[in-house]
């Protein structure tokens, strides 16, 4: 078949655009631009070359190993140096010319231990204004080596949620104590040594049962027959002890 | 940074309702983004009208064929330019096409706008304008004869012959070119359909959305075109082609308007996790752009405007009226299409709690003022090419005449 | 004297590479051990003692919901580390607080945004709340590597997905893709930023920033092809869940008590 003229002059057109596409391509562009290989080797060059900051837990105890032999054995020991004194790569450089900064601010500390609702229960936690008032936390407590002043003397100290809970409920003026039993070394060890809890259906109705068995309990404090009510369920598992006038 | 960034998304944060992730702040895909589709959508669907007259061999169409297809090419030629301006590297583009990666949708970009451009468009463009080409290389002065030499390769061939097989490459080329031009278009639905992180717009009907309002919206554009080119010329309007026309314009509204319910009704039905924060999205931030302008305006009452048309007998000029609010009405609606897509999937967090807002830039590179620009610079390329590639085949082209003939018409 | 060899092994000439061509890496070892390691020089350590190799490693980080205090030295740690603009629109690690109230509603905020406030609700009407610390999942399944054009996004071999900010092109499309909203474009640079897992750290046996401040040890990183590691520990001891699983992205951030309204 004869090729028409229009299609040979088209194809030639067409070959020299491929041909200059194709030779651009794999000929004339340096391969270091289209490999991806090498590409992705520079990037991570690059980035493993970047800057450290923060020098590491480890890289403080060569000089202030006193501080960190201190804060190994105290309620800090998890806590990192530059957690508080800030990223000190430089200062591991040229101790002399960078000192980190020591946060001796009464606002510092309330970063982690203001009273929050979200924080996890036992975490130490203080309402800032009412602890101390204007004075320095480290006045009273050392941040290497934080043990309270003296062993918590209420509950609250560090079960603030519930201590709030309750002081809003009809069980506001029952201690804690009445009904958990907190060995002496709970305050020391937290969760080495756990109170007790209440156990059974009749010490809830020490207060609350009708019978002869809460005849020293308040008047005020409602009375159910232990016999009938709520069947064989556990008092807590429809009432919230710290709240129980609270909706379940 | 710049300070003027940071109050403008300062301001921002005060506008967020809810929860968002914080880097969802910065609506990164902005005005421009919004032109890319609408743009490529307007070569798709004028390319498709440009296939009817030659696949289908409606021939009540075909005075529009031609400036179809310079529409299609003056559209796609800008197409790109949005897509550059909008990157944080314009001049890095290349690597899309150096180490595209190919499991990155948006990678093809470069390879479907290639293919479409050279394969389909312009080659359809070359074979029909050959003989027209040689005609006006004859007539023309220089150094315009040598430009159109150049175009045409220098072929010199008109015989009966290589005319057919013109035609007949025409015919192939607009078989594989309805394929291609719904490559083009879902492709640029398929980007954002894709996106599973994105409820918005990770839909598998998102190609076959884009796809049909690309048609609906290039139609329009090409009815829009014609009729005020005609105006411009002074020349009659065939009253037979824009009636036709417009019934495809009215079957496509059609498709895309089913097509769209269908995806909101099955969205609703199947109410995934997602479907509160749309909903919000919906009222709180689409109101306007979805509902009134897209939904309403920009279908239901050109729907009605046409059915109006073609059920009554009006005479010529109120159906000229008609038709030319139709399809003004439905290049908005389908702006706010793209609108609502691209900047819609971009105002509720990914974590299904919140809202952002977006704020149009005015000045700057991804403002509205550039946005103007670039939806204007394709009807600047088209004038031009209606100038050197008249619409009307040339009277010397003619092969019965031959011969000399009087200095070509070289208006349109 | 834990610590000490701790030490010694975090300050052993490393051989930073990517891992795809070795031969490539050593070169490049090479070259960076010439402008020495940061921090203290090693002391008294014979040279050419055993090369990094990325592909002995794959990194990941456990979070546990429940030791999260949310005192926000993470987010902070990460943005002096990093570089990362210190203003409220950047974060390669933040941390959410949830407050899950008695009718349901799920009240989220963002405490790393510097405007912090007590919460409003009345402590009787909160069922649960607690802290989420969030960063980059470093997928193992990264729909941002996937949609990246020009593979300027990447996992490296030690499993970590960072950006090439010499090609990364700014086309964001890697921003829209992730589902955890975890990337930004730079105002800088102009190219795409993210969390890279402390590369710069890990490689030399350092913790990453945040992990190195955490005060409660919420974070935990580790090499998850190491059977001693604190990782995979973690991954043994607590149920783990990921953040939107149904994604199929593989997350390599496992975190212990995840809610499930945190999305």
């Amino acid at each position: 078949m004869k090729v028409p003229e229009q299609v040979r002059r088209l194809a030639l057109l067409i070959a020299i655009l491929a041909g200059v596409t194709l030779l651009a391509r794999f000929v004339l562009i340096p391969r270091a631009l289209v490999s991806t290989d090498l590409h992705w080797a520079e990037a991570v060059q690059r980035e493993v070359a970047k800057p450290v900051k923060f020098a590491g837990a480890v890289a403080c105890q060569d000089c202030h190993e006193d501080v960190v032999v201190k804060k190994a054995k105290g309620f800090h020991k998890g806590v990192t140096c530059e957690t508080c004194h800030g990223p000190a790569a430089k200062h591991t450089e040229e101790p002399g010319a960078v000192t980190p900064p020591a946060p001796r601010d009464r606002r510092f500390c309330p970063a982690c231990h203001t009273y929050d609702p979200s924080r996890p229960t036992g975490f130490p936690q203080i309402n800032p204004t009412a602890h101390n008032p204007l004075k320095p936390c480290i006045s009273c407590h050392n941040a290497h080596d934080p043990v309270p002043p003296r062993v918590p003397r209420e509950c609250a100290a560090c079960h603030a949620q519930i201590e709030r809970t309750k002081a809003v409920s009809s069980h506001a003026l029952i201690a804690c104590t009445t009904c958990h039993k907190a060995p002496e070394r709970h305050k020391s060890a937290p969760r080495a040594a756990l109170p007790s809890k209440p156990e059974t259906r009749e010490f809830c109705g020490t207060c609350h049962s009708a019978g002869t068995a809460a005849k020293d309990a308040p008047k005020e404090a409602p009375k159910v027959d232990l016999s009938t009510h709520g069947g064989r369920s556990l008092c807590w598992e429809c009432h919230y002890p710290h709240l129980p006038e609270g909706r379940t | 940074m710049n300070p003027q960034m940071t109050q403008g998304l300062a301001e921002l944060l005060e506008q967020v309702t809810g929860f968002i992730f914080p880097n969802e702040i910065e609506i990164h895909w902005s005005m421009l983004i919004v032109v890319y589709p609408y743009v490529t959508g307007l070569v798709a669907g004028a390319f498709i009208l440009a296939s009817l007259v030659k696949v289908f061999n409606i021939q009540e169409i075909q005075p529009t064929y031609r400036l179809s297809l310079l529409t299609a090419l003056a559209f796609l030629l800008v197409a790109p330019l949005p897509l550059l301006l909008h990157l944080g590297h314009p001049l890095r583009f290349y690597e899309i096409l150096l180490t595209p990666n190919p499991t990155s949708a948006m990678a093809m970009f470069g390879f479907v706008y290639a293919w479409y451009l050279m394969a389909v468009l312009l080659l359809e463009i070359w074979f029909e304008y050959r003989r027209d080409l040689i005609a006006m290389a004859r007539s023309a002065s220089f150094p315009l004869n040598v430009f159109y030499r150049a175009l045409s390769l220098f072929s010199q061939d008109v015989s009966q012959e290589a005319l057919a097989f013109d035609r007949k490459a025409i015919h192939v080329i607009t078989i594989v070119g309805i394929p291609s031009a719904f490559l083009l278009h879902g492709y640029v639905g398929f980007i954002f359909g894709s996106v599973k992180a994105n409820p918005w717009w990770g839909s598998v009907l998102m190609p076959i959305v884009f796809l049909m309002s690309a048609i609906v919206s290039g139609i329009a554009i090409v009815i829009f075109l014609y009729m005020v080119l005609t105006a411009l010329r002074g020349e009659p309007i065939e009253m037979a082609c824009l009636d036709k026309i417009t019934s495809y314009l009215f079957y496509a509204v059609i498709v895309d308007f089913s097509l769209e319910a269908l995806d909101f009704i099955h969205r609703l039905y199947q109410s995934e996790e997602s479907v509160k924060i749309l909903g919000k999205l919906i009222t709180h931030k689409l109101f306007m752009s979805l509902i009134v302008i897209q939904i309403l305006l920009g279908m239901l009452i050109p729907l009605g405007i046409l059915v109006l048309a073609k059920a009554r007998r009006f005479n010529d000029d109120l159906r000229k009226l008609l038709y030319f609010t139709a399809v003004i009405l439905i290049q908005l609606g389908i702006f706010a299409t793209r609108w609502n897509v691209v900047i819609g999937g971009q105002l509720f967090s990914k974590s299904f709690r919140g809202l952002m807002s977006y704020k149009m830039e005015v000045m700057g590179i991804e403002g509205l003022l550039v946005a103007l620009g670039v939806l204007a610079l394709p009807f600047a390329v088209l004038a031009v090419l209606l100038r050197l590639l008249p619409t009307k085949p040339h009277e010397e082209a003619a092969p019965e005449l031959g011969g000399a003939l009087p200095p070509p018409a070289r208006t349109a | 004297m834990n610590e000490r060899r701790a030490f010694l092994k975090g300050a052993i000439v490393f051989f930073p590479a990517g891992g795809i061509l070795s031969a490539l890496a050593r070169e490049a070892a090479g070259a960076e051990s010439a402008g020495g390691p940061p921090g203290p020089a090693p002391a008294g350590q014979p040279n050419g003692k055993k090369a990094y190799n990325p592909a002995d490693h794959l990194y990941g980080m456990g979070i546990e919901i429940d030791k999260c205090i949310g005192c926000n030295r993470c987010a902070v740690a990460c943005k002096a580390e990093n570089d990362v603009p210190d203003v409220p629109f950047y974060f390669r690690t933040w941390v959410e607080r949830y407050t899950i109230a008695r009718d349901a509603e799920v009240l989220v905020e963002n405490i790393s945004l510097g405007s912090r406030k007590e919460t409003a609700q009345d402590v009787r009407e909160v069922l649960r709340t607690f802290f989420v610390p969030k960063l980059c999942n470093h997928c193992a399944n990264p729909p941002c590597v996937q949609v990246c054009p020009v593979k300027a996004t990447f996992t490296t071999a030690d499993g970590a997905v960072i950006v090439d900010d010499k090609r990364c092109i700014g086309c964001r499309y890697c921003i829209q893709a992730c589902p955890y909203g975890a990337r930004y474009l730079h105002p800088k640079t102009k190219t795409a930023d993210k969390c890279t897992f402390c590369y710069h750290r890990v490689v030399k046996g350092l913790q990453p920033a945040c992990v190195e401040v955490c005060p409660t040890q919420a974070r935990v990183f580790g090499d998850l092809k190491s059977k001693a590691s604190r990782l995979v520990r973690f991954t043994r001891m607590n149920k783990i869940h990921v953040l939107k699983p149904q994604l199929n992205t593989e997350p390599k951030v496992y975190y212990a008590q995840l809610d499930g309204e945190v999305r």
